[in-house]
């Protein structure tokens, strides 16, 4: 295996163009590295992104955005306080991964491009609308979060592509989110079911929505019923009522060792009127 | 599979070694620096024992390539005692029992003592959330949190 | 000894000091079983195999051998034949002969010079298979058209007829069963199920074997034994056991799991195939929780009889276990233990050691205690609601006593069960007022403690400071407690002690620390040796006194007249004695060997609170008390340790810790990640209460106490859970998809 540190996305990109063999990028390294341990991938060459200037760098954008590096580690997004107020729900998404110490090194990027439909963050990003900025042997594009996983381990990134980094929109006003997930314990574990809800509101009217389950099917899920079983109300009984529905609906869960197919659906309509509560009392600015 | 030269700084101590890129930190403070007070448990970020600060963070050593730590700062639990001073908590797992086969130990102390340096003053839950990545199975925990508080304590004391 | 005889109050039993091998255990020192290096070392990978059960057809190493520094490869051709028994039953778990008989069964090993080097030659073996059906479930294993496992491997104890995966049966009992339950008010049965747990130690298997053509080896190993290492490598390898010197590392843990061999006889079998270079093994954690040795899961009927005032008339417990492929689920003592703190008049246990496509199971704290108490506890829960009486009381009712015949047929000796649930009731824990969703359950448990061949040296030091050598690795404290006595006994201080945990060439054979015996017989026996060394002491004393040694006693660490007519000489210490010995008669020791007796049982009860989500199922622990007859708490601090380390991995086994199979047989669970044991989040405070029934068996009132706080979680839990749900979980781990569908059932 060969380990590369370029200096730039354009270089990593080419980089990965041109390797014969099997490549993988190393962000934070906290799945590459389990991988390569269990021998699942043995790849050729090994590219190190983070050695890239601006790649462990949160900035705001013109737009009110917020632009995040490839390189920023879960402890960074929870230690800053301004992304933390506009995106509560993507940092507690990010914050969920893994323990204490793998929050030093994991990714957004890398927790996406991991491509499991369990990834506890890529729900928050998905519902916050954020989209990647992806580096390629020929330029750069933009996709929406929820185009990039296309099926448990897989993505759309095409032979040398590399995110470069994600980018959150503007929260704007009377906004809220929140991700919630379901696990055994209280830590460690990968979710059974996760839940991000994003809305906005006027006055105590539901303006917007976007609801998100993670777990629940090969991909992480946008469930625009779900959204609109919310748009229009005051988040009363019979619109979580219609969520819970709406959620459970969405389904198309496995059984393995992790959950039933049952448990998984029932639980998707728990967690999402859950979060939508959360997200919607922080929208109204209230506590939580 | 040709070897890649990396000097880093261990505990203080420039420190170099030839890493084979598939190597962890964690192997090579074991198998090239002779540091083996870091331990593996599992290899795969599951359970803490490995725990060590990467640039001041405190991360998982199994997760880290060896070649990752080039011009970097590792701190390992080789370097908390300093001056033959053991650190209040390693004075404070002792006096409190907080350990049985005491595998787990150096990771956990490792990771108490990025806690503490957080947050002086923690609760019960604080702890038990920080240290959820640094599995035991002998103690059941109380006495580690009991023995993380009081070092926590004395440290206040102290400051 | 008879009770009164024991010392009331001591000097230093009963403190709690700091362990003598704490300093190197906080700072990174202390070497671990994966922590040595020797020259010219090797590394050894083992080639695994990915079927349940499979007949090996083909090994074809000479890709591997091809690779630049691979030194060697072994197969099963490569170790003797003809053994037999429990010998072959280790051999062939050591490497696979004609089948493979589980997903991770070692089918040959390879030693290089790196690890990575090692790991690619392994995957680069090639092993052609001839898939066969597989079982996994013990339910499905005893059906008498399941696969079979091994022809004739049942012992004697199994009649004709049976199912053929049944390897033994037991049936034993007392009373007239019949009479026992027509006399109840009350008669219900039950089947319970618990799942196979892994003991979880932190560290995995780790050793370096060294071996040469002449026969001669060493090994440095992570074991709760080095004699059985010895003993068990010598065997597999066809080696004579006195030229296999074991030393044992530190250990991280092991719980029964590392009283037994894996790749061990491997390391040196490399070793003696590459030219005697010395080859180290470590285990990654999937190996760990693939191939080494997880307890039995069970299939468990009980019955039992009660009248309306709580009295049990009669018991039935009828168990089946599976302990993998090989013979050895602990069914026995499963049954032994199940009624065991309770005075039945009529009893009947029936058992089932059923072979099924599973690693071979190893001891694991309590062997078989927890899964009995689980069934037996839960049921005496369900009878005590659907009667209207308090568990508390009816466990009381029932309790066993000093001089009663225990279930499993010995006679109790001194026990303090009635002391250990009256000081449970009186516990504040019971008074604290549960909210909505929240319910506590309390269960007993029992383990009968063991002894075991120990051997033990004391050898005072030239200033009179004594050096003890134990043959049972320190996995918990033992040092602490072993030098607290040894000091207590030779009236020195407790710093003064040094406690050695030695290879095998130094003592006599000593079992492992298993059995909760550590501190019970390797003490005994190191206070029995330092009154060998006393002895001597007042016999140089008396020579140079010019009195009769029946006339010098021992007090406080010094010689001394015994009463004035002995003679008048000044108290002539320890120090004294020792800075002499040259010329007083050599060197001072003391020694004892034996298998001690008295080992005494242990009795507990634990309480939980737990509150269950009723919208996920799942179940937060909320408070938790232990309460434990240590008979005497030499190091208390470890022995809280020891019933907080069992209260957890009870709890763990309750909620969430389980092996999980795929349909094709492979363990699909073989990360932390997805076998959950607790994390510090997940657990309350856990409250202990020592008490302490004296042991007449030993000097110092010792009885083990490691075993028997994993035994009540189990069903404490599941009680707990249904007095805060209403639901009535039989089968483990009571995961929370289990608990809501349950919920759901029941409306
Ligand atoms: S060895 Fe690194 S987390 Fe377990
Ligand atoms: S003391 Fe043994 S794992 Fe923590």
């Amino acid at each position: 295996m060969r380990y590369h540190a370029p200096q730039t996305f354009e270089e990593a990109a080419q980089l990965a163009a041109q390797a014969p063999g099997v490549t993988r990028f190393l962000a934070g390294g906290t799945d590459v590295l389990v991988q390569l341990r269990a021998a699942m991938v043995r790849p050729d060459d090994l590219i190190d992104i983070k050695k890239i200037p601006g790649t462990a760098e949160i900035s705001r954008t013109a737009d009110e955005g917020w632009r995040i590096g490839v390189a920023v580690a879960g402890a960074q997004l929870g230690a800053h306080a301004g992304l933390k107020a506009d995106w509560p729900g993507v940092v507690e998404g990010m914050e969920l991964v893994g323990s204490t110490q793998v929050q030093g090194r994991a990714t957004l990027t890398g927790n996406l491009c991991n491509g499991s439909p369990a990834a506890d963050s890529v729900p928050g990003l998905v519902a916050a609308g954020a989209v990647a900025e992806i580096t390629g042997p020929t330029g750069k594009r933009t996709v929406a979060v929820e185009d990039i996983p296309t099926g448990p381990g897989r993505t759309s990134l095409t032979k040398g592509e590399v995110i470069s980094a994600l980018l959150l929109p503007p929260r704007g006003a009377h906004g809220g989110d929140a991700y919630l997930r379901f696990i055994p314990r209280t830590e460690m574990d990968i979710a059974v079911v996760g839940c991000a809800v994003s809305l906005t509101v006027e006055g105590a009217t539901i303006t917007a929505a976007r609801v998100v389950l993670g777990a629940v099917a090969p991909t992480v899920r946008l469930v625009p019923d779900a959204a609109k079983a919310i748009i229009g109300t005051a988040l009363d009984d019979a619109a979580l009522a219609a969520l819970t529905k709406a959620a459970e609906a969405a389904c198309s869960p496995i059984d393995d060792k992790r959950g039933t197919i049952a448990f998984r659906t029932e639980v998707a309509g728990v967690l999402a009127r859950r979060a939508a509560r959360i997200a919607y009392d922080r929208a109204r600015g209230g506590k939580q | 599979m040709s070897r890649i030269h990396v000097t880093t700084t261990v505990n203080g101590d420039t420190v170099e070694f030839l890493a084979d890129p598939r190597e962890t930190l964690l192997d090579c403070l074991r198998d090239h620096v002779g540091l083996t007070g870091s331990k593996e448990g599992c290899g795969t970020g599951d359970c803490g024992a490995c725990s060590v600060r990467l640039d001041g963070t405190l991360v998982c050593s199994c997760l880290v390539l060896g070649v990752e730590a080039q011009g970097r700062t590792v701190e390992t639990i080789e370097g908390m005692a300093t001056g033959g001073e053991l650190h209040p908590l390693q004075r404070k797992f002792i006096e409190h029992a907080a350990l049985q086969c005491g595998f787990c130990t150096p990771g956990i102390l490792v990771a108490a003592k990025a806690l503490l340096e957080k947050n002086a003053n923690p609760t019960d839950t604080e702890i038990r959330y920080w240290l959820a990545g640094n599995l035991c199975r002998c103690t059941g925990y109380d006495k580690i949190i009991r023995a993380v508080q009081d070092a926590a304590a004395e440290m206040r004391g102290a400051a | 000894m008879p009770k009164d005889e024991l010392k009331a109050e001591f000097r230093l039993v009963g403190t709690r000091p700091n362990r003598p091998d704490g300093l190197d255990k906080v700072t990174g020192r202390a070497r671990y079983g994966a922590d040595a290096t020797l020259p010219g070392m090797l590394w050894g990978a083992v080639v695994r195999s990915p079927h349940a059960h499979a007949k090996i057809v083909k090994i074809d190493a000479s890709k591997a051998l091809a690779l630049d520094g691979v030194k060697a490869v072994v197969t099963r051709a490569d170790l003797p034949t003809g053994l037999t028994g429990e010998d072959w039953n280790l051999q062939e778990n050591t490497l696979a002969g004609e089948k493979a008989l589980y997903d991770g069964h070692a089918v040959a090993a390879v030693a290089a010079t790196s690890r990575l080097l090692a790991e690619e030659a392994a995957r680069l073996v090639e092993v052609t298979y001839e898939v066969l059906p597989h079982v996994i479930d013990v339910d499905d294993a005893i059906r008498p058209d399941a696969p079979v496992i091994r022809e004739g491997a049942a012992d004697a104890s199994v009649p004709p007829g049976m199912p053929p995966n049944v390897v033994r049966y037991l049936d034993f009992g007392r009373g007239d069963i019949d009479a026992g339950f027509a006399a109840a008010d009350l008669v219900r049965e039950q089947t319970y199920k618990t799942e196979a747990t892994h003991q979880g130690y932190i560290e995995p298997h780790a050793c370096v074997g060294q071996l040469g053509a002449d026969g001669k080896g060493e090994m440095w190993v992570c074991t709760q034994g080095q004699w059985y290492i010895r003993k068990m490598c010598s065997a597999v390898l066809g080696l004579e056991a006195a030229q296999l010197r074991v030393t044992p590392s530190e250990i991280g843990g092991g719980f029964g799991g590392k009283t037994t061999i894996f790749m061990e006889p491997l390391s040196l079998a490399l070793s003696r195939k590459a030219g005697g270079r010395p080859v180290k093994i470590v285990m990654s954690r999937s190996e760990v929780l693939r191939a080494t040795g997880p307890t039995a899961s069970a299939s468990m009927d009980v019955k039992i009889g009660m009248k309306k005032d709580g009295t049990i008339t009669a018991g039935r417990a009828e168990f089946r276990m599976q302990g993998g492929a090989f013979p050895g689920s602990p069914v026995a003592e499963g049954l032994y233990c199940a009624f065991a703190p309770y005075a039945i008049p009529a009893l009947q246990h029936i058992g089932y050691d059923v072979l099924a496509n599973r690693p071979k199971c190893a001891a694991y704290r309590a062997p078989g205690s927890p899964m009995g108490a689980f069934a037996v506890e839960s049921l005496i829960d369900e009878m005590c609601r659907e009667l209207g009486l308090d568990p508390m009381a009816v466990r009381l009712k029932n309790a066993v006593r000093e001089g009663d015949t225990a279930s499993y047929g010995a006679t109790f000796g001194s026990i303090g069960l009635i002391e250990t649930l009256e000081a449970t009731a009186a516990h504040p824990n019971l008074a604290v007022p549960l909210g909505p969703n929240q319910g506590r359950g309390i269960a007993s448990g029992f383990w009968f403690n063991h002894a075991g061949e120990t051997s033990v040296t004391l050898a005072i030091g030239e200033d009179g400071t004594a050096t003890v050598s134990v043959g049972t690795p320190d996995i918990g404290g033992s040092r602490a407690s072993i030098a607290l006595m040894t000091a207590e006994t030779l009236g020195i201080r407790y710093e003064d002690v040094r406690v050695n945990i030695v290879e095998t060439g130094a003592l006599g054979v000593n079992e492992p620390t298993h059995g909760s015996r550590a501190t019970f017989a390797s003490g005994k026996a190191a206070v029995i040796a330092a009154e060998a060394a006393i002895r001597e002491m007042c016999n140089r004393a008396a020579a140079e006194w010019g009195i009769e040694p029946e006339a010098v006693e021992w007090v406080q660490g010094a010689a001394q007249p015994a009463g004035p007519n002995a003679g008048k000489f000044p108290p002539m210490s320890i120090a004294e004695i020792a800075s002499k010995m040259g010329g007083t008669g050599g060197p001072i020791s003391g020694h004892h060997e034996s298998v001690p007796d008295g080992f005494g049982a242990s009795f507990g009860a634990h309480v939980v609170d737990v509150e269950v989500d009723p919208e996920t199922g799942r179940t937060t622990v909320l408070r938790y008390l232990v309460v434990q007859d240590a008979g005497r708490a030499i190091h208390p601090a470890y022995v809280e340790g020891q019933y907080q380390g069992g209260a957890a991995q009870g709890i763990g086994w309750a909620l969430n810790e389980e092996y999980i199979y795929g349909k094709d047989g492979r363990l699909q669970n073989t990360v932390f990640l997805d076998y959950r044991i607790p994390v510090a989040s997940d657990l309350p405070p856990i409250d202990t209460v020592i008490v302490e029934v004296p042991n007449p068996g030993h000097p110092y009132g010792v009885r083990g106490v490691g075993e028997t706080g994993i035994t009540p979680p189990l069903p404490a839990i599941a009680n707990a859970i249904h007095a805060a749900t209403g639901v009535r979980l039989r089968h483990l781990p009571m995961t929370p998809p289990k608990i809501l569908a349950a919920m759901k059932t029941k409306g």
